[in-house]
C-alpha cells in the first residue's frame, strides 16, 4: 500500500538522522564513495520519502507513482539508505554498498533489479533529461503524478542540464520539480572558484522556471516549500536548496574534501557517536 | 544468377520517414523528437499525422537523447532523428548511460550516413557512427541498403520487443531494389547472389555498388558471392563464417570508416570462426569533403569498379 506521508518534522529529522547514521556506516564498509554530498541530502531524502513522494515499497512498479530521478548518481548511498529505511529492501543489504554482485551498484544501477531505482545514473547533467521526458510522457498520458530530480549544483556546469532546462520550461512541465543541493562545493573546491555559479537563482528564472529557495536542512522549510512546489502551475519549478556538504557530522561539515572520500570503521564509529551526541543535544 | 531490378531511386531517409509513419499509425505508444532538422532527417510525414505525439526539443542533442530515456521509461516508444554524426557523438555518453545502460526501446535515426551526403563536406557525413554505436552494449546497429528495406527494418526496431536501435540511412536518392519478398529480418543477412571465388559483403548504399560489380566480374568468369548486411549488431556471425568456409576471401565495402565499421565487424568473425584474408572498403582514416555525391563516392573508391579492381587483385593472388 502507499506509505502514510509524515508530517512532523521531529520525526523527519529522527528519520534523516537514521539515514545518516546507514550511509556513514555503508561506506565505512565499501572502503570508498562519496560522503559530503550523501549526509547533506540526508533531511531532503526524508522528508521527499516519508513524506511528499506518493509511492508505495511494496509496489515499486505502479504506474502512478511519484518518481525521483537522481542524477547526481554519485550520492546513490543516501537513495540507498532511504529506499531501506522506507521499506523497499532490508537495511542487512545496505552492507553490500559496492561490493561485488550487489544490487547496491557505486551508482545506481537498474539492471540488477534494485527496487526502487528510477534510473541508471551517474554520468553528470543527464538526469534532468530523463526527468523531463518522464513529465511530458505523464502529461501525455493524463496522469498526475509528479517527477522529483535531484541534480547537485556542481552538476549544473554541465550544458547539457541548460538544454533540458529549456525544453522543460518550453513544454511548460509544471509536474516536473527540480532540486538542487546547493552545498557549495565540489572536488577541486568551493564552486564559485572552480566556475561560477551565481546568480544561480537568476539563471534559473530566465530559462523559464519557479525559483523558491530553502535551508535543505529544516524540515518544515522542507516540507513547506515541497507542498508549494506542487501547486505552482504552468513552469517547471526548482528548488535551490541550501545545504552543508557533510551535514550531521560537525568535524567534516563544510570540508570539500569529504566529497568523494569515505570514513574508516574508526572514524566511521566517532562520526556515528557525533551523530547521536548532537542529536542528544539537540 | 538472380538479377535486381532499380525501381527508380529514392533516399532511404524516404524509406526511414515511411516506416515511423506505419510504425506511428500502429502504435499510439510511438512519439517523435524533432531536433529542428525534422524534414531533413526524414520525421516530417509523423510530424503532420501525429502533431500530439511529436515533440520540439530543438538543437540540443544531448537532451533529446535523455529526455528519449525519460519517454521510454514511462511507456512510450519514442525516436529521435537527428544527422548520424551528432548522434553517435554529440550524445554518446547520453546513448550510452541514459539508453543503453538502462536498455531502453530507443530508436536513434542516424542521417545523413556516408559521404554521398555531398556538398556539405566533412562535418555532415557520418563515417563514425557505426563504430561508436556498435561498442555500446545492448545497442542494435541498422544499416539497411536501400530505402524499401529501410522502411522494413524501421518497422520492425518499433515492433521489436525492446532495447535501443540505431539506424542510419541517406540522404541522395539511391537504387530502390530489394523485392517485396526479399525476407528482411534484424540480425539476418541476406545472400543476394550466391558465388564461391570470393564474398563481397556490402552495407548501405554499397550492396547496390556490389552487386554491379559482381554482374561485371561474371563477364569475367569469376563467380562472386554477395552478402547483405543491414544488421551490423548483432552481426549474422553464421552467414560470414559460411562464405569465409565456401569462398575463401573476403572483400568487405561501406560507406563508413575502415576502422570500427562493417570490416572490423566482420573481420572480427572471421578470425574467430574461420580465418581467410579480409581487404576492406570504406574510408580510409580520413575525413570527407564537399562535392557531389558521385563525384565523392568515385574519389572514395566507394563504386562498383573500386570494388571489381579489389577483387580482381585478390582473386589473381588466389591463383
Amino acid at each position: 500500500m502507499v506509505s502514510q506521508p509524515l508530517s512532523d518534522p521531529l520525526q523527519l529529522k529522527e528519520i534523516a538522522d537514521d539515514i545518516r547514521i546507514s550511509v556513514i556506516r555503508s561506506l565505512a564498509e565499501a572502503g570508498s564513495g562519496h560522503l559530503g554530498g550523501s549526509l547533506d541530502l540526508a533531511d531532503i531524502f526524508a522528508t521527499l520519502y516519508f513524506s511528499i513522494l506518493r509511492h508505495d515499497p511494496e509496489n515499486p512498479a505502479w504506474p502512478d507513482r511519484d518518481r525521483l530521478v537522481l542524477s547526481i548518481g554519485h550520492v546513490a548511498p543516501v537513495l540507498y539508505a532511504t529506499l531501506a529505511h522506507v521499506g523497499y529492501f532490508p537495511k542487512e543489504e545496505l552492507m553490500t554498498l559496492r561490493k561485488l554482485g550487489s544490487r547496491l551498484q557505486g551508482h545506481p544501477g537498474r539492471d540488477l533489479g534494485l527496487p526502487g531505482i528510477e534510473l541508471s545514473a551517474g554520468s553528470l547533467g543527464q538526469g534532468l533529461s530523463v526527468a523531463a521526458g518522464m513529465a511530458l510522457a505523464a502529461r501525455m498520458d493524463g496522469k498526475t503524478h509528479k517527477i522529483y530530480c535531484v541534480l547537485g549544483d556542481g552538476e549544473l556546469q554541465e550544458g547539457s542540464v541548460w538544454e533540458a532546462a529549456m525544453a522543460a520550461a518550453h513544454h511548460s512541465l509544471d509536474n516536473l520539480v527540480a532540486v538542487v543541493d546547493r552545498n557549495g562545493v565540489q572536488i577541486d573546491g568551493q564552486t564559485e572558484k572552480v566556475l561560477r555559479l551565481e546568480p544561480l537563482h537568476k539563471k534559473w528564472e530566465s530559462f523559464g522556471w519557479s525559483v523558491l529557495e530553502c535551508n535543505g536542512h529544516n524540515h518544515s522549510d522542507l516540507l513547506n516549500i515541497f507542498r508549494s512546489a506542487s501547486v505552482l502551475r504552468g513552469k517547471p519549478v526548482v528548488i535551490i536548496a541550501n545545504t552543508v556538504m557533510g551535514k550531521g557530522v560537525p568535524s567534516i561539515e563544510g570540508d570539500y574534501r569529504w566529497h568523494g572520500k569515505v570514513p574508516t570503521k574508526e572514524q566511521a564509529v566517532e562520526f556515528v557517536k557525533e551523530l547521536v551526541d548532537r542529536k542528544i543535544g539537540g | 544468377m538472380e538479377t535486381f531490378e532499380n525501381r527508380g531511386n529514392k533516399a532511404t531517409k524516404a524509406g526511414f520517414g515511411e516506416g515511423l509513419l506505419m510504425a506511428g499509425t500502429r502504435d499510439p505508444r510511438v512519439v517523435a523528437i524533432g531536433a529542428d532538422i525534422t524534414t531533413s532527417v526524414g520525421v516530417n510525414l509523423f510530424a503532420e499525422k501525429f502533431p500530439d505525439r511529436f515533440i520540439s526539443l530543438g538543437i540540443a542533442e544531448q537532451n533529446c537523447a535523455g529526455f528519449a530515456a525519460g519517454l521510454a521509461l514511462s511507456g512510450k516508444i519514442p525516436l529521435f532523428s537527428t544527422y548520424g554524426v551528432f548522434a553517435s557523438l554529440r550524445a554518446a555518453d547520453q546513448i550510452r548511460v541514459s539508453i543503453c545502460y538502462n536498455n531502453l526501446h530507443v530508436i536513434i535515426g542516424g542521417a545523413h550516413a556516408g559521404v554521398s551526403v555531398g556538398p556539405d563536406g566533412a562535418t555532415h557525413q557520418a563515417l563514425e557512427d557505426i563504430a561508436v554505436m556498435r561498442v555500446m552494449p545492448n545497442m542494435t546497429v541498422l544499416s539497411p541498403c536501400d530505402a524499401s528495406q529501410t522502411r522494413i527494418l524501421t518497422l520492425q526496431a518499433f515492433e521489436r520487443s525492446g532495447g535501443p536501435v540505431y539506424i542510419r540511412f541517406g540522404r541522395e536518392p539511391m537504387a530502390d531494389f530489394t523485392p517485396e519478398d526479399l525476407p528482411t529480418t534484424i540480425g539476418r543477412a541476406q545472400l543476394l547472389i550466391d558465388g564461391k571465388d570470393i564474398t563481397i559483403i556490402a552495407t548501405g548504399h554499397m550492396t547496390w555498388e556490389a552487386l554491379q560489380a559482381a554482374y561485371s566480374l561474371e563477364k569475367r568468369g569469376i563467380h562472386a558471392r554477395v552478402l547483405n548486411i543491414h544488421t551490423i549488431k548483432p552481426i549474422d556471425e553464421e552467414a560470414i563464417i559460411r562464405a569465409a568456409i565456401e569462398t575463401r576471401l573476403i572483400i568487405t565495402v561501406e560507406e563508413h570508416q575502415v576502422t570500427g565499421g562493417l570490416g572490423s565487424a566482420v573481420a572480427e568473425v572471421v578470425s574467430r570462426g574461420f580465418p581467410v584474408p579480409v581487404h576492406m572498403i570504406g574510408m580510409a582514416d580520413r575525413f570527407g569533403e564537399s562535392g557531389s555525391p558521385a563525384e565523392l563516392m568515385k574519389k572514395f573508391g566507394l563504386d562498383s569498379k573500386s570494388i571489381e579492381s579489389a577483387v580482381l587483385r585478390m582473386t589473381d593472388k588466389k591463383k
